[in-house]
């Protein structure tokens, strides 16, 4: 028989015994809905922390730190990169990062400890540059207040329990003022210098200069709150608790550890940083990157391992997932080889008669098959349709609740292209397989005792 | 006159069921032979075995001993698919209890076979209308079995069994559920088809009056056994 004639039959055969076929299609639906509803949510999960995760940035940089003063908390192994001259991390390395290829963005870490005085009140704490591009990181959504109106804006952001001990209304801290109490480093030339003698006796002859450390203020205006940390992780050093644009910070010029350092080795006129952090156009860039600045003799240290870990996690919560929606599509199947098995039954003499009039065994089979694949087909629209609702209706309800948090709300639930398709192919699969023994069955029938049938 | 050429022969045919422990013996030693264009009536009371062996010639079943032979070819020899090939090219079938599909309307169930025999669209509407013209049923082509009468709907099993111009048409007892009239219409029907088409009709009956007035030729069952062959008018 033809395909668009065994088509025909079969859509035929559907229509008649329209109850019995619904429930069974609608029992196919609920299976295949089950199951894309479980794997949209392991997908829309993890397209979520995916997002999160490289809006955060920590995907996509390689925290560069000086050989001389910190190897990162992944040492390299003995024989790995062959041994360079260690070198500072100043101006002229961070121009020599930023032209390597896929680097976006590369910018000091400005970390410093600082008196903090307001109102009267004074106190110690840690303070952190930003750099503008984490305007965008998704870190500040949900934080009161805005995020700094300029790169050099003379602007500070709070960490909440911080903001806690300065006031006892955190929010209301926003417009007020806040200064920083700083040591600030200064080069002086051997020129300037009138102790040019002393400083020759002290360094040896030919040492060039000197640095000086000055304690300084600077007046900031409090412009948001923020209740999480978005700093955490940021370099692996740890959280700060008042924040300002990386550039204001880079002009205060403070005191860093390495200064000494850079003194005794005779470089004190440019200023060396802690660690730089440089951002790859994506997460698959970050290993080139990360050789190539080994190969100009720095220390590096990246969190591409820890997204490996992340992807495995995720793989294994999106089998489960796909287990347990896949436990109610073979009950579904189950519903499928009944309704066939009792349409044996039934129509045991119309397959007697169409026997009799020539058809094959084949022509036989593939009229049931036909039946039980439309069934999977129909199942699986109906079921990825009703999938997608359920998914909905979580975003729906999650955003709801989050909502309630003052917290921004989220899709949680999110259906590719490739499950809905691989959803309903997996539903016409499943529903032939289960069509495979009524079919055969059907086909096997004597012609002459199915037309005795009555 | 030279005699019509050999179109079925059934030679020493057994067919015998097993139920549980006991064999029985629908079909004794049959040999039998059917010339084109005859009109043959299987004739004989009910267990007799007459359709039985029309079942095995129309290649709804095989013997268990003997052969059937249809224009030369032993039907027990042919494969599965080869001999459903045979009951949709070469034979048409009708029954005691017409065997119409409930679902479908006349022209469809008359359409079947052709859709089986995988006739082109075009041909199968013109193929259809001629059938249901032939025993006087355009006009109720579009009606299901349920709504026509018992005559009317076994002059659709009719035009469903001439619609694949088959060269034998076998009939199991196609009075068996009509009045007289209406029966007796049927057997003008199939004598019609003998005549104008040139068909072999091969009929089960237990109505002798019936098989005495349309068939050509009577063979007589009983016990599975021919009894007597050849009665001819």
């Amino acid at each position: 028989m033809k395909t668009r004639d065994l088509s025909e039959l079969a859509v035929r055969n559907l229509r008649e015994a329209v109850l019995r076929n619904s429930l069974t299609t609608l029992g196919v639906a609920v299976g295949v809905a089950s199951l894309v509803a479980m794997l949209s949510l392991g997908v829309g999960l993890q397209t979520l922390a995916s997002q999160r995760l490289t809006r955060s940035g920590l995907f996509d940089a390689v925290f560069v730190t000086s050989q001389r003063n910190f190897r990162g908390p992944r040492p390299p192994a003995p024989d790995s990169a062959p041994k360079k001259e260690s070198r500072f991390l100043d101006e002229d390395a961070r121009q020599q990062l930023s032209k390597l290829s896929t680097v976006t963005e590369v910018y000091p870490q400005i970390r410093f400890v600082t008196d903090v005085r307001y109102a009267g009140k004074s106190e110690t704490t840690s303070v952190l540059g930003l750099p503008d591009s984490s305007r965008s990181s998704g870190a500040f959504e949900g934080m009161k207040g805005a995020f700094f109106s300029s790169p050099t804006a003379n602007e500070a952001i709070l960490q909440i329990d911080f903001a806690k001990v300065l006031s006892d209304q955190p929010p209301a801290l926003i417009g007020k003022e806040l200064t920083l109490r700083y040591a600030e480093r200064a080069a002086f030339s051997k020129a300037a210098d009138d102790d040019e003698a002393l400083l020759d006796a002290m360094m040896g002859a030919g040492k060039p200069g000197g640095i000086s450390i000055v304690p300084r203020e600077k007046t900031l205006r409090i412009v948001g709150v923020i209740e999480s940390d978005p700093s955490a992780g940021i370099g692996g050093f740890g959280g700060a608790r008042v924040y300002l644009p990386l550039k204001t910070a880079e002009q205060l010029h403070v005191a860093q550890p390495d200064d000494l350092q850079a003194f005794l080795s005779g470089n004190p006129a440019k200023p060396s940083y802690m660690a730089m952090t440089v951002r790859v156009r994506s997460p698959k860039d970050v290993l080139q990157v990360e050789d190539s600045i080994k190969q100009m003799g720095f220390a590096t240290f990246s969190l591409l391992d820890a997204t490996k870990s992340l992807r495995l996690v995720f793989t294994v919560f999106d089998l489960f997932l796909g287990l347990f929606g896949s436990l109610a599509l073979t009950v579904a199947s189950l519903g499928i080889i009944n309704t066939l098995v009792m349409a044996i039954l039934e129509r045991r003499r119309e397959i007697g008669i169409l026997k009799a009039l020539g058809a094959t065994d084949r022509d036989v089979r593939s009229l049931f098959f036909a039946e039980a694949g439309a069934m999977g087909l129909f199942g699986g629209f109906f079921g990825v349709a009703l999938g997608w609702l359920i998914g909905s209706a979580l975003t729906w309800g999650t955003t709801i609740y989050l909502r309630r948090q003052n917290l921004p709300g989220v899709k949680i639930s999110y259906i590719p292209w490739w499950l809905a398709l691989g959803a309903i192919i997996f539903a016409i699969i499943v529903s032939l397989v289960a069509g495979l023994y009524p079919a055969s069955r059907a086909a096997r029938l004597n012609p002459v005792d199915a037309l005795r049938y009555e | 006159m030279p005699a019509a050429p050999t179109l079925i022969q059934a030679e020493s045919v057994i067919r015998e069921y097993r139920l549980g422990e006991t064999v029985i013996r629908a079909v004794d030693d049959v040999s039998l032979t059917v010339e084109k264009g005859e009109f043959l009536a299987l004739l004989g009371s009910s267990g007799s075995g007459k359709s039985t062996l029309l079942s095995m010639m129309a290649g709804l079943d095989r013997p268990t001993a003997g052969a059937i032979r249809v224009r030369d070819r032993n039907l027990d020899e042919l494969e599965v698919d080869e001999l459903a090939r045979y009951r949709r090219e070469t034979v048409g079938m009708v029954f005691q209890s017409f065997n119409l599909l409930p679902r479908m309307t006349l022209e469809e169930n008359v359409e079947l076979p052709l859709r089986l025999a995988e006739v082109d669209r075009h041909d199968r509407e013109s193929r259809v209308a001629e059938a249901l013209e032939r025993v006087r049923l355009g006009p109720r082509r579009r009606h299901r079995p349920s709504e026509l009468s018992g005559g009317e709907q076994q002059r659709g099993a009719l035009a469903r069994a001439l619609v694949n111009r088959p060269a034998i048409l076998f009939a199991d007892e196609p009075t068996g559920n009509l009045d007289s009239v209406n029966g007796e219409q049927i057997l003008l029907l199939l004598r019609e088809f003998q005549d104008s088409l040139g068909m072999t009709i091969i009929m089960v009956t237990h109505e002798r009056p019936l098989a005495e007035k349309f068939a050509n030729r009577i063979a007589l069952l009983s016990d599975g056994r021919l009894v007597s062959d050849g009665v001819r008018h």
